[in-house]
């Protein structure tokens, strides 16, 4: 008797939790890459390793903003001996300086990923700015 | 017998105890201590990791940053090409432009009261209430006064922010990590010059061009002057003073040799509320 009852339970139970398996079947695309400017192409060396860059930008950045804002320490030298600017936006040797389309370098794999910083809420993307 | 048995335990529990948190005491409080030796004898990497600040030639350095305004030279025309001039740098919002329609669709109009101001006009009754004496020269009740942040020695303001948001830097500029402001506006109440203003909405709307170089702030976050310190850092004289037609200069206050310090020496200048022991950084030439 309690066995249907108990089966029927398990049954909904597991299709509720592969919910988002089955939900998201046929939709997945591949992880996308970050497109590279002609700019940052040439340059072939950015401020750390590619790897390095991929997982701890968000890390660097932090510093950058202590480094301007608390030391007014606004070079960067980094490992391959390069002098950077600290800025997101500012200068030719600034992250926007190089990588010149935000569309196709950040936004691609944050929105891929679901993450949305708060960055350009204040930083100005100097495309936007010439519109 | 027992009982007294179960006496002695418990004291000697209690002396063993006691015995034990003195020792993890000692060493935990030895522990930053031993650290610190281990770095100073060149153990540790620790200390030269830390960025060097090297002074370029082109940066505008002083001990403490002040401002000397000299009102005789202050005219509504001034104030407004001052006023102008930060607005720009800065990417202050006008809240007395109409924003454009097509790229910002609905926008509600203005308060007033929202405003955002950095350096703005003033008269003299209200940037020197203590001082509005009975038969005041008739000049100073029509001179219109530019007000900005003092920069004080002794700020309420840094004292006030819970999450050091806002700092006094080494030089004496008073300036703001808009990233760490949680927009509790305690250094608003603090500030006896209402010189820091909140940012009720998004200010893009009421910004007439955008410049690059400086951020915009985001709804949420409070702002005031931060004595150019952008510009300062590219060896250039802050916006306003630059815009003032030798009225404001900027200098080292603890300079005796500084341009400020000399106009300090030949005129009587006052400043902002001196009472209150804030120990502001702006001088005015009356």
């Amino acid at each position: 008797m309690s066995k249907n009852v108990i089966v029927a339970g398990l049954v909904v139970f597991v299709v509720a939790a592969l919910f988002p398996f089955w939900f998201n079947i046929g939709k997945t695309s591949a992880a996308p890459e970050a497109e590279l400017s002609a700019k940052a192409k040439a340059a072939k060396k950015c401020v750390l390793d590619k790897y390095d860059m991929r997982a701890n930008h968000m890390t660097i950045l932090n510093d950058w903003r202590t480094s301007v804002v608390r030391n007014s320490d606004r070079m960067y030298k980094s490992t391959n001996g390069k002098t950077f600017g600290m800025s997101l936006s500012t200068g030719e040797d600034s992250c926007l300086g190089c990588h010149t389309d935000k569309a196709k370098f950040c936004d691609k794999c944050h929105n891929y990923a679901s993450v949305s910083p708060y960055c350009w809420e204040c930083h100005t993307d100097p495309k936007e700015v010439t519109q | 017998m027992k009982n007294k048995r179960e006496n002695f335990l418990s004291k000697s529990s209690r002396r063993g105890f006691l015995k034990a948190a003195g020792i993890s005491a000692v060493a935990i409080g030895a522990a930053p201590a031993i650290k610190a030796v281990s770095i100073a004898s060149g153990g540790g990497d620790a200390v030269s990791s830390l960025p060097l600040t090297t002074p370029k030639a082109e940066v505008l350095t002083a001990k403490r940053w002040g401002m000397v305004i000299d009102t005789s030279k202050i005219t509504e025309e001034v104030v407004e090409s001052v006023v102008a001039a930060c607005r720009n740098s800065h990417n202050i919002p006008n809240f007395d432009i109409q924003p454009d329609e097509k790229k910002y669709p609905n926008t509600r109009p203005a308060k007033k009261m929202q405003e955002i101001k950095w350096i703005w006009e003033e008269h003299y009754h209200n940037a020197f209430p203590e001082m509005e004496d009975e038969f005041l020269a008739d000049k100073f009740k029509s001179l219109p006064f530019l007000v900005t942040c003092n920069h004080c020695k002794n700020a309420p303001c840094v004292q006030a922010c819970p999450t050091k948001a806002t700092f006094k830097r080494e030089d004496g500029i008073v300036i703001m990590d808009f990233h760490r402001c949680i927009g509790c506006r305690f250094c608003m109440a603090a500030c006896p010059y209402g010189s820091r203003s909140f940012n009720f909405r998004d200010a893009r709307p009421f910004i007439e061009k955008i410049n690059p170089e400086f951020p915009i702030r985001s709804k949420g976050v409070v702002e005031k002057c931060n004595l150019c310190a952008e510009r300062l850092e590219r060896g250039l004289q802050p916006a306003c003073v630059e815009a003032s037609e030798g009225a404001i200069v900027v200098g080292d206050l603890e300079d005796p040799e500084s341009e400020v310090r000399a106009l300090l020496k030949e005129n009587y200048a006052i400043r902002r509320k001196q009472e209150l022991g804030t120990e502001p950084s702006v001088y005015y030439i009356m």
